[in-house]
């Protein structure tokens, strides 16, 4: 740490206040923010809560002077500052941490955090940063390895190196944009419980958006709540309840409920067994011993990133050819072509819809309908109906509530929920045996989450059999009937989910047992 | 005088060959290395090359120096490199279609210019003799070694270490892999990648007046076979790496040499086969190290031909 001073004098010491005052920001005729006041004193810890597209984003942007509010003033420390660019917040000790990590994948810890530095030699004398690094590491209350490519990392480390990096810059004033988004509870609370340290301590002072209650209550000191771009309430944590925070942040609308559950059962649709692949990196393999899912069952696999679930997902898919073992599908084997996805009724829901389930490029209405584009009542179609497409994605578009400007607009033009919306209008019409999803909540507000998560209910009553891979383990613990926990390419545990314990989901999680 | 050694004659001729015929090959891929690493494909490197073969050869003609020659090939070769890089700053510009444009535009220009200096004699670039400790006429003509191919492997030395251990170097890296975080740390991507650009276009400006003012030392307009071309694929062959570079060009160069060396030592038979030898190799080696379900892990984060 010294050796950071030692090179950038200006850097305060002690953690910043800051303040803005009827921050307003338009582009054009749209007002994102408008008269926004929030004060955030030296050592809090401080959330922004919003739904997607409340102005969080907007105005912490105003504030890291990537862009220039239309009128209002910001005060760092009790004096009013002008931040032309992110350079200048820098230089006054703001800094920020990317809801996307802003780490180079094939550089490692070490080369990263050198590089981010605004002062490094032509020439990088290794042994000597090194030395600096690991006096900078040990008065850190974590650690990170230092010589492994970032792209090795998993998703909570990245984030700890992200919150490292900034410390390692001297910033003391630090906006976290949903750092917890990518991270499993353990991770997120071990990573949320450094920064309350750091800020308890007042060697920081932290701004974090966020949209998920539980963080807000057990680590925050304050919260100002944004909606449709205005400040709509706020306050101490201790005095606001969550359902106080949930009507500030909605408003009067009405949330969808997950719909009950209903008793089933049904015979086995899904069968894996002693199947193997060798995983991304081509070192490790993922063996899945004995997989079962039921018509009618929810089963949720809970696991931290990076453990072979999205190696799972391509073997369920057919894109990770097996080694040994057999995938099989209503007691036949499966190798998941078209053809056999079509005739057992077998439907995916993968991670990141937009890039994995969509031609980003093509319109709504053709995305919609890449199941049925070469297919009517079984028999086959060579000619593209374009009137019986339209017809289907207005009726899909209406029933699932896909907010888009026209059928015709390209699919990459719609947020995030509504993209999730629709791959899920394609992939729940007509009969569905098998459904397999990965992540499908990951980065939605969540009015968008609730109504989701009840579709993938809706189905499983009505006797689909669901196998969800999620890191999320709230969505596991929510829709699951029975819960398995990979680990290190394996499935390490099971447990039905009434009986679940998340003590114990956790370790197996983390790999110790 | 010649003495008959027989059969020994193909690994030397493989050496010589390796030697002699892999200079250009590695200017050229550690230029585009470098300019694959910062995240931009230059295609016309090939154009780059033959108009660096005529603009070193005319120049040291002129001057009557190979090295200004070579320093004028070098120049040129940036120019071409600043252009690439400046038009592929601009929205919407695809770096593949423009770096064919640019192989051929930089050809033709070439041809153009070069045609009074295909008659005329200029002087060669000097070679060092590391064969003297042996009688054998064999051994002293495959170890007469050309001042660039030290040159070119010091590069690639230099290059490797300049990658890891500087601040230039990890600048290129981090444009290369992830542009974003490039911006969040301030870094111009453009300017990285132009400059980078620039000198893969200057280095392979060097491979071309190597090939003018050395091996095999004339201007015509069949200078050269591909190099250019082939250079840019030895790179993604050689994983990016400028060590690795160096090493594929003297496999390249090697591999080259077998259909020569075959011939000489008396196979009439199907030595012509033996010509393919480097691209049959090359091709082996790339399916042999590939795979469907790895990632390529070295690849540049920001390449066109990798996203």
């Amino acid at each position: 740490m010294n050796h950071v001073l030692e090179r950038t004098p200006h850097v305060p010491t002690r953690a910043l206040s800051l303040e803005t005052l009827g921050m307003t920001m338009r582009f054009g005729n749209f007002t994102a923010l408008r008269d926004v006041s929030i004060k955030v004193p030296a050592g809090s810890f401080h959330v922004l809560l919003g739904e997607n597209g409340a102005g969080k984003s907007t105005l912490v942007k105003c504030i890291m002077g990537f862009y220039q509010p239309t009128a209002g003033q910001l005060t760092v420390d009790g004096r009013e500052v002008e931040v032309a660019h992110p350079r200048a917040a820098h230089d006054l000790g703001l800094g920020m941490v990317y809801q996307h990590f802003t780490l180079v994948p094939s550089l490692t810890a070490a080369e990263n955090l050198v590089i981010s530095r605004a002062d490094v030699p032509a020439k990088i004398n290794w042994a000597h940063e090194r030395e600096a690094l690991a006096a900078f590491m040990s008065k850190m209350p974590f650690q990170v390895p230092l010589d492994v490519p970032v792209g090795r990392l998993a998703a909570g480390e990245k984030q700890k190196l992200e919150l490292l990096k900034q410390l390692y810059l001297g910033r003391k004033f630090l906006i976290l944009d949903e750092p917890t988004s990518v991270l499993t509870p353990t991770e997120a609370d071990e990573l949320l419980g450094m920064v309350r340290g750091l800020t308890s301590a007042g060697d920081l002072t932290c701004l974090m958006i966020s949209h998920k209650f539980r963080e807000v209550t057990a680590f925050a000191d304050e919260v100002s709540v944004l909606r449709r771009g205005e400040y709509a309430g706020g306050g101490k944590v201790s005095d606001l309840s969550t359902a106080d925070m949930a009507a500030m942040m909605i408003g009067e609308k009405e949330l969808v409920r997950s719909a009950k559950r209903v008793a089933t059962s049904g015979n086995v649709i899904l069968e894996v067994k002693g199947a193997k692949a060798p995983d991304r990196s081509g070192f490790k393999t993922i063996e899945i011993g004995d997989l079962k899912v039921k018509a009618g069952e929810i089963v949720g696999i809970a696991g931290i990133s990076g453990n072979g679930q999205m190696e799972l997902m391509q073997m369920l898919a057919g894109q990770r050819p097996l080694e040994e073992g057999e995938i099989r599908v209503k007691n036949t084997p499966y190798k998941a072509t078209r053809s056999e996805a079509r005739k057992f009724n077998v439907r995916y829901l993968p991670e990141e819809p937009l890039k994995n389930a969509c031609a980003p490029k093509m319109t709504v209405a053709e995305n919609i309908f890449f199941r049925d584009f070469d297919a009517k009542g079984g028999k086959n179609q060579f000619w593209l109906d374009g009137r019986r497409m339209m017809a289907e994605a207005a009726r899909l578009v209406g029933e699932y509530k896909v907010k888009t400007a026209s059928l015709a607009s390209q699919i990459a033009s719609l947020s995030g929920g509504n993209v999730q919306r629709a791959v899920l209008a394609r992939e729940l019409t007509g009969e569905v045996d098998l459904l397999v999803i990965a992540n499908p909540c990951f980065g939605l507000d969540f009015s968008a989450v609730a109504e989701i998560r009840a579709r993938i209910m809706a189905a499983r009553n009505a006797g689909t059999a669901v196998l969800l891979i999620s890191e999320d383990l709230d969505e596991i613990l929510e829709l699951s009937d029975r819960i398995l926990v990979m680990s290190e390419g394996h499935i390490a545990y099971e447990t039905p989910a009434a009986s679940a314990e998340i003590g114990e989901i956790g370790k197996y999680m983390a790999g110790h047992h | 005088m010649t003495t008959d050694i027989g059969l020994w004659g193909v690994p030397l001729a493989i050496l010589g060959g390796a030697i002699r015929v892999s200079t250009p090959f590695i200017f050229v891929s550690v230029g585009e290395a470098l300019t694959e690493r910062s995240g931009r494909v230059n295609l016309g490197l090939e154009g780059t090359l033959v108009f660096g073969a005529m603009s070193g050869y005319a120049v040291a003609y002129q001057t009557n120096s190979a090295w200004i020659g070579l320093l004028a090939a070098a120049f040129f070769g940036m120019l071409f490199g600043l252009f690439h890089g400046y038009i592929c700053k601009l929205p919407k510009v695809n770096d593949i279609a423009l770096g064919i444009a640019l192989m051929i535009f930089g050809s033709g220009l070439a041809f153009f210019f070069g045609k009074p200096y295909i008659q005329p004699v200029a002087p060669h670039l000097p070679a060092i003799s590391l064969g003297w400790w042996s009688d054998v006429p064999q051994v002293q003509a495959a170890l007469r070694v050309n001042v660039l191919f030290i040159a070119g492997i010091a590069l690639a030395i230099a290059a490797s270490w300049m990658l890891k251990n500087t601040k230039v170097g990890l600048t290129i890296r981090v444009a290369g892999d992830s542009a974003d975080a490039a911006r969040a740390l301030g870094i111009d991507v453009n300017r990285v990648r132009l400059w980078s650009t620039a000198a893969g276009g200057a280095l392979a400006g060097i491979g071309g007046a190597y090939l003018s003012l050395y091996y095999p030392g004339s201007w015509n307009e069949g200078i050269s076979s591909g190099q250019g071309l082939m250079a840019v694929a030895l790179v993604i062959f050689a994983r990016w790496s400028p060590i690795n570079c160096a090493y594929a060009s003297l496999l390249f160069g090697g591999a080259g040499a077998l259909g020569p060396a075959l011939q000489s030592v008396g196979v009439t038979q199907g030595y012509y086969l033996f010509y393919a030898a480097p691209y049959v190799l090359t091709l082996g080696l790339l399916i042999a190290t590939s795979s469907t379900t790895r990632a390529m892990t070295a690849a540049p984060g920001e390449l066109s031909i990798t996203k």
